[in-house]
């Protein structure tokens, strides 16, 4: 495998990694609405399907694209892909 | 004056920009004390933020094309992130989301989901391979990528019915806004307000939005924020709501039950005496009050669309480089956050402020007549936001005869809480810069598309720079002017265009975007006819539904968008596989892309 198809195998992983966590926390919560209601457990004393709709969600989106960032980078420079800063 | 050095001061600029609008806020408080009217504080807060905003976009005028298309590729991660942050919050987020969540709860919070999830698919699936691409608007992606003049004018279609709805519904709230803070009427406010956004675009196109949206969301974050720390503190519910208001959630939640929410149902015939457009609370403030589809569907189409409206796309083609693109959807979420996590925050002490018999500010269960004699009632009465009816002829305010309009939550709660005027003249001129940071992106994305990839590389390919630019100005005239003159006609609300603008742009952009970089084997027959196929199969749903089809799939109008994305998909794949695979240049092209190094696919001047 050629070293670009190397970096791309890699870069289709982490997109892949990153859609499911996506997946999870936009969709695949919400399935279970009624089940978070009633959970006992309870961030910061809400409950959690609201504490999930209101922050919760909202906050892993952010860090998961500062995460997704920083591990892109990582592979971009294994593979001697990193910009110049001059490009 | 304005290159290199501009840059490496900007957060000196901007810091003394946000020092000195501190400033302009205790100066107003200490005119307020001196007896200055309300109304005048009104005028002097939006008239001086506008004001600034033009100063800042005659500053950046220009007659280059890099700098007019993409602000000359040199915006740094954090700045565009605010820049993306205002472009991306409207009228809709500052002034109808809080009234929103506080009327309908959970159902409503799909939307603040799907608002924010959006970003996740724009940072890993497309921003930055579009930013490799060094193209200067969506249409010219799809157009150079495909191949073909046809694949170019099936995007600018796409991205102007989506744009295009989207910007009635903001240059309808400033109108909004300017009337009420101006004090003039509706009319004649939505071509003031369509004054200053053209004044923030015109002269420096995308250079010029770029820093007024910066400047804007300072303001707007400011206006938000202030508010909602300052009642959550006065009313002790704690220091930093966003942490603290648990106890406040639980106590609305035993007042619902106290007051009889829901067991008491208001007559058809009484509420036909409530004005259009106020409601009561129907809804229990936490509790999960949709089936799970739902609120899934809505909110797959609000991340769908977040990824296929070019307004928010073309930010991140302004970055100086693919990482920095990465980077800068990662800063653009943080700034949103800011906000949204704020909007329950809003929405719970609003609510408390006016249920709470153990507040002084709280109504229900007070006397009427008492009611109707508080000042704030009556100002926001006149201006048809607020109604009050004894409907049980008990002589006491019910929670079912009381009624309010979902703007009011962020515009009248500083009054009710009883927050000095000051504060009412700063969400106005907050709600002010977030339906002008957005209506310029559009106007701007809907002329750049026309300018560039119909007049310049269809009609007249070899127009001179100086043409090119007149030729893009004119149009965003033009365009301004016709979103002006049906936003006139208020056809329909604010939240209601925006919702179906995110359908329209993920029915015909989502699957030709994400598989022009994901999937080689996509050509230009396919995205054509996924393109319009998808945009006509999603307008044809809306209009069915719209004329009393009951639809399928519990797909509503508010998610057409996945009827018209998934026909889109399905074209896509089964056309492209039918018909002549790419030829090897375009492939090589579509490998160039997914390398963060090396030259653009297109040249720094096209």
């Amino acid at each position: 495998m050629s070293k670009q198809q190397q970096h791309w195998e890699k870069t289709r992983m982490l997109l892949f990694i990153t859609l499911a966590i996506w997946f999870v926390f936009s969709i695949g919560i919400f399935f279970f609405g009624a089940e978070m209601e009633a959970s006992s457990i309870r961030p910061l004393g809400y409950p959690l399907s609201y504490y999930m709709t209101c922050q919760g969600s909202l906050g892993i989106f952010v860090i998961l694209i500062f995460w997704f960032a920083n591990r892109q980078e990582k592979i971009d420079e294994e593979f001697g892909y990193t910009e110049r800063e001059d490009d | 004056m304005f290159k290199g050095k501009f840059i490496d001061n900007l957060p000196k600029i901007y810091g003394t920009y946000t020092g000195g609008f501190i400033v302009f806020i205790i100066l107003m408080a200490i005119a307020e004390q001196a007896g200055m009217s309300a109304k005048l504080i009104g005028i002097f807060f939006v008239a001086f933020t506008v004001l600034i905003y033009a100063l800042i976009g005659y500053l950046s005028r220009t007659m280059q094309t890099d700098a007019y298309y993409v602000a000359g590729r040199q915006v740094p991660t954090v700045f565009n992130g605010m820049a993306t942050a205002a472009d991306w919050m409207s009228g809709a987020s500052f002034v109808a989301m809080a009234g929103g969540i506080y009327f309908k709860g959970y159902g409503y919070m799909a939307l603040l989901v799907g608002w924010t999830g959006g970003y996740v698919l724009v940072a890993s699936l497309l921003a930055p391979y579009l930013r490799k691409f060094g193209c200067y608007t969506v249409p010219d992606f799809i157009g150079t990528r495909y191949g073909g003049n046809m694949a170019r004018l099936s995007a600018v279609i796409v991205l102007t019915v989506a744009s295009f709805t989207y910007v009635t519904a903001q240059i309808n709230a400033t109108g909004t806004i300017a009337s009420v803070a101006l004090d003039i009427p509706f009319e004649i406010a939505v071509y003031v307000g369509l004054a200053s956004i053209l004044m923030c675009s015109m002269l420096g196109g995308m250079r010029a939005v770029t820093w007024t949206q910066v400047a804007q969301y300072i303001v707007l974050i400011i206006a938000y924020l202030l508010p909602v720390f300052w009642i959550s503190n006065k009313m002790g519910a704690g220091v930093f709501p966003h942490l603290m208001l648990a106890d406040e959630v639980a106590r609305i939640a035993e007042l619902e039950a106290q007051f009889g929410l829901g067991e008491v149902k208001n007559s058809a015939a009484d509420l036909k005496q409530v004005p259009k457009g106020l409601s009561g609370i129907t809804k229990a403030h936490a509790e999960v009050n949709t089936t799970p589809w739902k609120f899934i569907s809505l909110a797959v189409c609000m991340m769908a669309g977040t990824a296929s409206l070019p307004h928010v796309m073309m930010r991140y083609f302004t970055t100086p480089s693919v990482k920095a693109a990465r980077r800068s959807v990662g800063w653009s979420l943080f700034f949103i956050f800011l906000l949204y996590s704020s909007a329950p925050m809003l929405a719970t002490l609003s609510k408390l402020s006016l249920m709470d018999p153990n507040l002084a500010t709280g109504i229900i269960g007070k006397s009427i007549t008492e009611v109707q004699a508080i000042d704030w009632y009556q100002n926001w009465n006149q201006a048809n936001l607020m109604f009050v009816s004894d409907f049980n002829g008990n002589g006491t305010l019910e929670l079912n005869e009381f009624f309010m309009g979902g703007k009011a939550v962020v515009l009248a709660t500083p009054e009710i809480a009883g927050l000095p005027y000051v504060i009412s003249g700063l969400v106005a001129a907050g709600g002010m810069a977030a339906a002008m940071s957005t209506a310029d992106g559009l106007v701007l994305a809907i002329s750049n598309a026309l300018s560039h990839d119909i007049y310049y590389k269809m009609i007249n390919p070899k127009a001179e720079t100086a043409k090119r630019l007149i030729v893009a100005r004119v149009l965003l005239v033009l365009i301004g002017f016709a979103g002006a003159t049906i936003a006139a006609l208020e056809i329909q609300g604010i939240l209601g265009s925006v919702i179906w603008a995110f359908d329209f742009a993920m029915s015909g952009l989502f699957f030709p975007l994400v598989l022009g970089v994901w999937w080689k084997r996509a050509n230009a027959q396919g995205a054509v006819a996924g393109m319009l196929g998808g945009l006509i199969a999603g307008s044809a749903y809306l209009i069915a539904v719209r004329s009393g089809y009951p639809g399928f799939w519990g797909v509503t109008q508010l998610t057409f968008g996945i009827v018209g994305s998934l026909v889109s998909l399905v074209l896509m794949v089964v056309v492209s596989l039918m018909t002549k695979a790419p030829d090897a240049a375009t492939q090589r092209m579509v490998d160039e892309v997914r390398i963060p190094s090396g030259k653009a696919i297109l040249g720094k001047q096209h």
